[in-house]
């Protein structure tokens, strides 16, 4: 008998996964992906709001609020890259200068400290901005982070205090056993008994809820294109720069990232495919033609990616963080769309201290570890550190992706984990191998024949993404065309 | 901390090219700092011939034609570093570079030579629509997977862009078994050399659409079906001209770029082939860094970046030995009329043996023009040119005595010739 059954593995449900470890339940996540955070969490604006802005007594404004402090501590404890490079929402006009104040106003109901900057205190921080600010507000502790990580060693830390991680594993049915208070969740692999579920399938939640009772939300899916510049403009922008927000959101941004290069992004438009990840040249001249109102000198010719990521928007507009009624045993996680990330850490406490201590009596784990083996970052350390690193490992030594300089030794010492990557871009993502200028047109094949050599399988095998997607058809000596 | 007269980044066709010429001028502390595992670089993955005609007068392989550097280089005693990725350079000429063998290693140089050669458009530098399946992969890497690896990335193949590499890549799939089912090039123009569109499609019947570009892609995991459509002078997407073709891969040969992270750390400025600035042995405005080959601007044949490599590696020696004068008076060199960029950008007279080699490339096909040599308002050179193409890139000799002064501007341009 399983105590909790996580089914979604974005940053949601990966930092439930690590809240639950702390206590001594038999904990297992499932996700129909082959990689972790492979869905929302994998494609959005990477930003830690300040929490300003949701409208006051919502959960939006709770969750961002209580969110935003605690990264801190979550970035050191599990190894991710997280900065306080503060946000700047601008007016570009003298009309919007008292949106501005409502803005502000805003900010102090949800507790939150901003600041009003004048134009000149606003290009003295940012002397890339568009000349014709009017004024900015300044929230100082919105952050940017690595959401790849951020997901993955969550759930790396929660299986190394016990958890369980089923990757390729969609679920196909639950069924509830009302007698003995329990759910039979069934996937395309296997049955599994247990005694919560708890639903974290982001833009599929409403679909997974549907399987045990008719859900009161749905999610519909909204879209957003974004573009990458390489990271060969430093001081482009130091903080995190948006326009007014509008009923579509936040808006079209631009900001930093923690690896040094830029999101351009994201466009706002409700997708009916759960699915549709498409990039379209219409949306991306939109998204280009926003943020030069913002940047005026956005040099284009760095943009090196274009994507696009859903939010997983529910027809409620707030998050949904509630067991479900009449069903109390399942507990919906559901609608977590901006500024979903900044509240993930707060909503993952809630859900484990408030809703699943109903059900489950928590007991301390004993074993429990808050952090994760440090990662070798060979960019951060001296001269020194490094040599002495590479001393006792040569393969620290040995670059494999040029344009992000990530050695080998970092690839061995990731796959060494409890959750190792499966395909080209699961390392891309941890790693930033293939990130780069060339977008892994020199690393791939490296990294396509590392894979092979570890997992023991023919190049045709290795996936680029999720199933289906190999990189080599076959060998030139096996071909049948 | 290790001193050496001259590091060399890159040993590809231009490092090595630049090492032999150094040494042969009497600097013989030199350094190769190599990424792949052999010298050669991107010569290694070229099994086609084409190369050598002009440096050794027959027609090599790529791996031939490096061979017959690496010789030269190994004969001089050339220290090499091999699976060493530099990882910065500084203004004062330090280099750090990374192996498995010796770790992070500084090494002071009295001149570097940047030969980092280039490397290909990506699909998210041009936007292409659609989801971000497998199969959609550059030339030169499908290119390294089955040359280097013997994998092949797709049985039925499109390319978009009519760049060398796709065109290699056409014949060379085709032989392998694929089927290659057509090239796009959103230009009304190609941008490969003549003879590659001869022997790598027309001897093969793959079509060629010219002014065309790929519109739409379909398949999430796997590339399953693309759309192309014809564009106007303005490359906008004329409606009902869509064609649609199902393959498993996209190539794309849609441009080079130099490789230059480098220059940019170093904040120099870029040039209009985002390259270096540099003088007439291939320095840039930092006195002892120079830069050659595909990282200046990208050739249409080895045989070129070894020729202008050697002029840096010599160029670099002779900094070495002071035996420039770097306070001697310049003039400027610039494009004019339908020319895209010119190399060298800056010259000394006082440091020319006897002559001046200028390379450039026009903007767009043109007929019937003369190539005109403007220097400081009179014209000194013309020559006649019934076709001129933008993807062969122009090299012209001019002898010092045509310059009767030593400062002012060289104004490349091709003009009408009427």
């Amino acid at each position: 008998m399983i105590d909790v059954i996580i089914i979604g593995a974005g940053v949601v449900g990966a930092l439930i996964a690590r809240e639950l470890s702390r206590y001594q339940l038999k904990v297992l996540v499932l996700d129909k992906e082959n990689d972790v955070g492979n869905e929302t969490s994998m494609a959005n604006s990477a930003i830690v709001h300040s929490g300003y802005d949701p409208v006051p007594g919502t959960l939006k404004a709770r969750f961002n609020v209580e969110g935003n402090p605690m990264f801190d501590q979550l970035a050191e404890d599990l190894d991710f890259h997280f900065g306080r490079v503060g946000s700047l929402t601008l007016a570009l006009s003298e009309e919007q200068i008292p949106v501005l104040l409502k803005l502000r106003k805003l900010a102090r109901l949800n507790n939150v400290e901003v600041k009003l900057l004048t134009p000149e205190e606003i290009i003295e921080m940012e002397p890339n901005i568009n000349p014709e600010v009017k004024g900015a507000l300044f929230a100082e502790t919105a952050g940017i982070v690595d959401p790849f990580n951020m997901t993955a060693h969550a759930l790396e830390n929660a299986v190394d205090n016990g958890v369980e991680l089923h990757l390729d594993e969609a679920v196909t049915a639950i069924a509830e056993n009302n007698k003995d208070k329990t759910f039979v969740v069934t996937t395309n692999k296997a049955s599994y008994q247990t005694k919560l579920v708890i639903n974290c399938a982001g833009v599929f939640a409403d679909a997974i809820a549907a399987m045990v009772a008719k859900p009161d939300f749905s999610i519909r899916p909204r879209k957003g294109e974004y573009m990458i510049l390489d990271h060969y403009s430093p001081d482009l922008v130091n903080s995190t720069i948006f326009p007014l927000p509008s009923e579509k959101g936040k808006g079209v941004l631009v900001t930093p990232t923690t690896s040094g290069n830029y999101v351009l992004g994201p466009s706002s438009e409700f997708v009916d495919e759960k699915d549709d990840l498409a990039t379209d040249k219409a949306t991306i001249d939109y998204v280009k033609k926003s943020v030069l109102n913002l940047v005026p000198s956005i040099p284009f010719g760095e943009v090196i990616r274009v994507f696009s990521g859903l939010r997983a928007s529910s027809n409620h507009g707030d998050f949904i963080v509630e067991e479900m009624k009449g069903h109390e045993r399942l507990i919906n996680v559901a609608g977590i769309d901006s500024p979903g990330l900044a509240s993930s850490p707060a909503i993952a406490k809630f859900v484990v201290e408030q809703l699943v201590s109903k059900h489950l009596t928590l007991r301390n784990n004993p074993n429990f570890n808050p952090r994760i083996r440090p990662y070798i970052n060979m960019k951060a350390l001296s001269f020194e550190e490094k040599n002495e690193l590479i001393k006792k490992n040569p393969r620290l030594g040995q670059i494999v992706c040029n344009c992000e300089k990530i050695s080998l030794g970092e690839l061995d010492d990731l796959m060494s984990r409890s959750i190792p990557p499966r395909t080209v871009k699961a390392i891309k993502k941890r790693t930033r191998a293939g990130f780069g200028k060339c977008q892994g047109s020199f690393c791939q094949p490296a990294i396509v024949k590392y894979l092979a050599e570890f997992y023991g399988v023919d190049l045709t095998d290795v996936l680029y993404d999720k199933g289906g997607s190999n990189i080599v058809k076959c060998s030139t000596k096996e071909c049948k065309i | 901390m290790i001193e050496r007269d001259l590091v060399i980044i890159g040993g590809g066709s231009a490092g090595m090219s630049a090492a032999i010429a150094a040494y042969d001028a009497g600097l013989t502390d030199i350094l190769i700092v190599e990424k792949g595992r052999q010298l050669g670089g991107i010569l290694n993955q070229c099994i086609h011939n084409g190369f050598g005609l002009e440096e050794f007068k027959e027609q090599l392989t790529g791996p031939e034609f490096m061979t017959r550097l690496a010789v030269e280089v190994k004969k001089r005693n050339i220290p090499i570093r091999y699976q060493s990725n530099v990882l910065d350079l500084t203004k004062n000429k330090v280099v750090t570079y990374s192996n498995a063998k010796e770790g992070i290693v500084k090494v002071k140089a009295k001149a570097v030579i940047l030969a980092t050669g280039c490397y290909e458009r990506s699909a998210g530098a041009i936007q292409i629509p659609g989801e971000r399946p497998s199969g959609i992969i550059t030339a030169g890497t499908a290119q390294l997977y089955l040359n280097e690896m013997g994998a092949l990335v797709g049985k039925r193949i499109f390319i978009l862009g009519s760049g060398d590499i796709g065109l290699i890549m056409a014949r060379r799939l085709t032989l392998e078994g694929a089927k290659v089912l057509g090239v796009s090039e959103i230009m009304p123009y190609t941008n490969g050399l003549n003879h590659n569109i001869v022997q790598c499609l027309h001897d093969f019947d793959i079509p060629l659409y010219l002014s065309h570009t790929v519109t739409k892609t379909y398949g999430k995991s796997r590339l399953e079906k693309i759309e192309i459509t014809e564009v106007d002078e303005k490359f906008n997407p004329l409606p009902g001209t869509e064609k649609e073709f199902e393959v498993d891969t996209l190539l794309l040969s849609i441009g080079l770029i130099p490789s230059n992270d480098l220059l940019k750390k170093l904040g120099l400025p870029v040039s209009k082939a985002r390259g270096a600035i540099v003088d007439e042995h291939y320095m840039t405005d930092i006195p002892g860094i120079f830069s050659t080959g595909n990282v200046l601007h990208v050739h249409d044949l080895a045989d070129y970046v070894a020729a202008e490599s050697r002029s840096c590696g010599k160029g670099a020696a002779a900094y070495v030995k002071g035996a420039w004068n770097l306070d001697s008076p310049s003039f400027n060199v610039n494009p004019g009329n339908n020319v895209l960029y010119v190399v060298p950008h800056r010259v000394r007279l006082a440091n020319l043996d006897d002559h001046l080699t200028i390379k450039f490339r026009v903007n767009r096909p043109l007929k019937n023009q003369v190539l005109t040599f403007t220097f400081n308002g009179e014209v000194i050179k013309k020559i006649v040119k019934p076709i001129i193409i933008p993807s062969e890139m122009q090299k012209v000799r001019l002898p010092k005595e045509v310059f009767n002064t030593q400062e002012g501007e060289l104004i490349v341009s091709s003009e009408d010739r009427t």
